[in-house]
């Protein structure tokens, strides 16, 4: 049969993700585009569990666990040591949640970005603290509740653009993916290793115990953060050409929020201020998108 | 590779907490409380079952047919929700 | 070849000579002119070492412990508030057994501002599992980093060179820089058996439960003991190799002393020229410098001081509420001993205050009148 997706497995089964983990199928498909040369380090964050507990290691390839703050930084070093002793065709990925990389792992990361460190750096996030029970981090969005951000003090400050602040810093490449769109997620993987210097991914990843959702829709979910536009998928070129992946007719928000426990609490007016500030931003990037049209068409012709 | 470690002494060990061994040795089926259950007859063999499985736990058959591995599978039921032919059904486990 | 250098650029000199691979390295006063230096070593081509210049201290040695994971040799040096933001990965390169060497200067914490030296920085990080090597000339700085990597390497635990900012890092000083062949032949290129390979995947740090945690610090301690050993071993070829021998501690005209004052790093060498005017007077005092505090040497430390009539220790730091670093430790050194001598424990110098020898001769002579300490901790020169 013919796969939309490699047919190499390097993750292997046994690992400790709960049931329904988009934060495993993003591994799993991760390292169906990387492939076996490939070396990784995570800061503190689920996959510190999900990989298994000494002796044992579900990735299939030389991981580095590090301290939470230093996931990019700790890449850098690796791709460093490797380029001094002369090893090459090596892929050397940071692989981070959202605390690890919009709050405590965003000063050594700035660092690595700003110093252009050939390195692949992927953020699944799956928007809070998870791995220590539920907590905000600067990645939850606005609305959503946690254990730090209770339904009556629900969380009131937007999202962190982190793809914006990568930007900033002119990285050559940053997008976004979703757990539900494999194929999407691995051809991006496979642009970030051909080209040199460091490369973010922002990959969205469903977290059913997190989202106070059912195991069996995490795919579902994931699918439609994208087409509620609460999540859109695009890629940044150079810092600064934007470039939509994909630019789904809207979905009502309220098929995104309903299934989730962690916007139950929200009145209809909550979630039209919510969706208004999905919108605004979603505009945002099609204008950006539509701006960056002649550099992607210039690209296209000299290809 | 897949095999469990054993050690009796901290000589046995390497000298850091470096990981050898496959996780595989974790057998996750015992987690499951509904069980994916494949229709062959609805089945299309698209692989979406396969691709959207978190947990390395469908293979495809030499006839391309997806199997169950029921020793690791959780039973998440991602792969009933996303089968486009409703092939797959959960059922509970005894 | 001979060269008058300071005391930062004998660091950068033994990074150099011991072929250094990566560095990784912030700037902080009074190191700075050792990453000034290596980065032009590198510009230059002299040192074919990948730098990285990170944004903070603890990214410097996060990118050494990933450095030094993928099997290169690693450098990098800090200085106070550096170091102790460097905390949280210390222990991390330790737990991983990574044999980074790493230069610290030492310089008094803050608040308030100071940039001057004193010890209770490295001495803060006596129980991160890092080798502490406490040096008190230019030659000793540029040769310890080099017998550094040797012992590093065997045991796989990472090794602190330590010296006193201005003092030592800002003072010249001839140094005989040795030649690379000879080096090499030293301290071979090192293949480190445990590095992240794509063709043996394995994961290093994951999560370990009280089953076996326990084992992995036993061993930790193992090496860091081996490690004694090896300080003497290596510090002997050292010495074959270049005329410069170096033990885990040097020793003053202490054969026949009765009264024996032990300190470390510059008081240590200001308190010579001290121990040759008292002996001219005829009193029986003298010297030892603790070179290795990391791990501390206690054998040897027992051996030297057991049956002396009195022995004071000079500190340059201070563990608030209970006294000066090396004092603590030599007197729990000879706790267990039958014929443990009197010991007199002095804080000196702290924020670079001067100790100049009529401070050093106060105190031993202190000593000397005193049948027995009246504290655990004894003031020298406080303002009152």
């Amino acid at each position: 049969m013919k796969y939309t997706i490699p047919a190499q497995e390097v993750m292997c089964s046994g690992h400790k993700a709960c049931q329904g983990c988009g934060a495993a199928l993003a591994m799993r498909y991760a390292l169906k585009a990387l492939g076996p040369r490939t070396i990784m380090t995570f800061p503190a964050c689920c996959w510190s569990v999900i990989d298994g507990p000494f002796p044992y290691s579900a990735v299939g390839v030389p991981l580095f666990h590090t301290a939470f703050e230093t996931a990019a930084v700790v890449a850098s070093g690796i791709r460093a040591g490797l380029d001094a002793r002369g090893e090459k065709d090596v892929n050397v990925v940071a692989w981070a949640g959202d605390g690890g990389t919009f709050d405590i792992g965003i000063q050594a990361l700035s660092g690595t970005t700003e110093r252009n460190d050939n390195i692949i750096y992927v953020c699944y996030d799956n928007e809070a603290y998870m791995n220590t029970g539920v907590q905000r981090s600067s990645a939850t969005p606005w609305g959503a509740v946690t254990t730090t951000t209770p339904p009556r003090h629900f969380k009131k400050e937007r999202k962190k653009d982190m793809m914006a602040i990568l930007a900033a810093h002119s990285i050559p490449y940053t997008a976004s993916a979703s757990v539900a769109y494999p194929e999407d997620f691995i051809k991006k993987l496979n642009y970030a290793k051909s080209i040199e210097g460091t490369k973010f991914l922002h990959i969205l990843a469903t977290c059913p115990p997190g989202w106070r959702s059912a195991p069996e829709i995490a795919v579902q979910l994931a699918k439609l953060a994208v087409q509620t536009h609460a999540f859109p998928l695009y890629e940044i070129h150079e810092g600064r050409y934007f470039k939509m992946s994909m630019n789904p007719a809207k979905k009502p928000l309220t098929d995104y929020l309903k299934p989730q426990g962690r916007f139950r609490h929200l009145t209809e007016e909550q979630v039209a201020d919510m969706d208004r500030m999905i919108d605004e931003r979603y505009s945002y990037l099609l204008e950006q998108a539509e701006r960056s049209k002649p550099y992607f068409d210039a690209k296209k012709e000299t290809k | 590779m897949s095999d469990e470690i054993k050690w009796k002494k901290e000589s046995d060990m390497p000298l850091m907490a470096m990981s050898m061994g496959r996780m595989t040795v974790n057998k996750t089926g015992s987690w499951r409380n509904l069980r994916p259950v494949i229709e062959k007859e609805k089945c299309i063999k698209c692989g979406i079952c396969w691709k959207f499985c978190p947990d390395v736990s469908i293979r495809l058959d030499e006839e391309d047919y997806p199997v169950v591995d029921l020793e690791f599978c959780k039973g998440c039921g991602i792969c009933a929700v996303e089968c486009p032919k409703d092939a797959i059904t959960m059922i509970k486990e005894e | 070849m001979q060269k008058v250098i300071m005391g930062n650029h004998a660091l950068s000199w033994g990074a150099l000579l011991s072929r250094a691979e990566v560095i990784a390295a912030y700037p902080i006063t009074p190191q700075t002119e050792v990453v000034e230096l290596l980065s032009n070593m590198c510009a230059d081509g002299d040192l074919d070492a990948q730098f990285i210049k990170v944004e903070s201290e603890h990214s410097a040695m996060a990118a050494s412990m990933g450095a030094s994971a993928a099997g290169a040799r690693t450098f990098t040096a800090t200085s106070a508030q550096g170091l102790a933001l460097m905390h949280e990965v210390l222990h991390w390169a330790t737990g991983a057994r990574l044999p980074i060497v790493m230069g610290n200067i030492n310089r008094a914490m803050a608040p308030p501002w100071t940039i001057w030296t004193e010890q209770t920085d490295s001495i803060s990080e006596r129980d991160t599992g890092w080798l502490q090597i406490y040096t008190s000339s230019i030659q000793e700085i540029l040769d310890s980093v080099i017998q550094a990597y040797k012992v590093a390497e065997q045991v796989y635990l990472p090794v602190m060179v330590v010296l006193d900012s201005f003092v030592l890092s800002h003072t010249n000083e001839n140094c005989d820089i040795p030649d690379q062949s000879k080096v090499d032949a030293y301290l071979p290129k090192f293949e480190n058996a445990y590095k992240l390979d794509v063709n043996k995947p394995a994961a290093y740090g994951g999560l370990t439960g009280p089953d076996w945690y326990y084992e992995l610090r036993y061993k930790i301690q193992k090496d860091t003991e081996r490690s004694l050993d090896l300080f003497v071993e290596t510090g002997k070829e050292f010495g074959e190799m270049f005329g410069r021998e170096y033990g885990l501690v040097e020793t003053y005209k202490l054969d026949d002393a009765d009264t024996v004052l032990v300190s470390s790093a510059s008081i240590a060498s200001t308190a010579r020229p001290v121990i040759d005017a008292m002996r001219e007077e005829g009193h029986k005092v003298g010297l030892i410098r603790v070179r290795v505090f990391r791990p501390f040497p206690s054998d040897l430390m027992r051996k030297l001081l057991e049956g002396r009539k009195k022995v004071l220790v000079v500190d340059r730091n201070i563990s608030f509420g209970m006294s000066g670093a090396f004092y603590e430790e030599t007197k729990a050194a000879l706790y267990n001993v039958k014929n443990s001598p009197p010991m007199w424990g002095y804080i000196a110098g702290l924020g670079g205050r001067d100790v100049p020898t009529n401070v050093v001769r106060d105190m031993i002579e202190q000593t000397m009148k005193e049948d027995h300490p009246s504290g655990d901790i004894i003031w020298i020169g406080v303002k009152k």
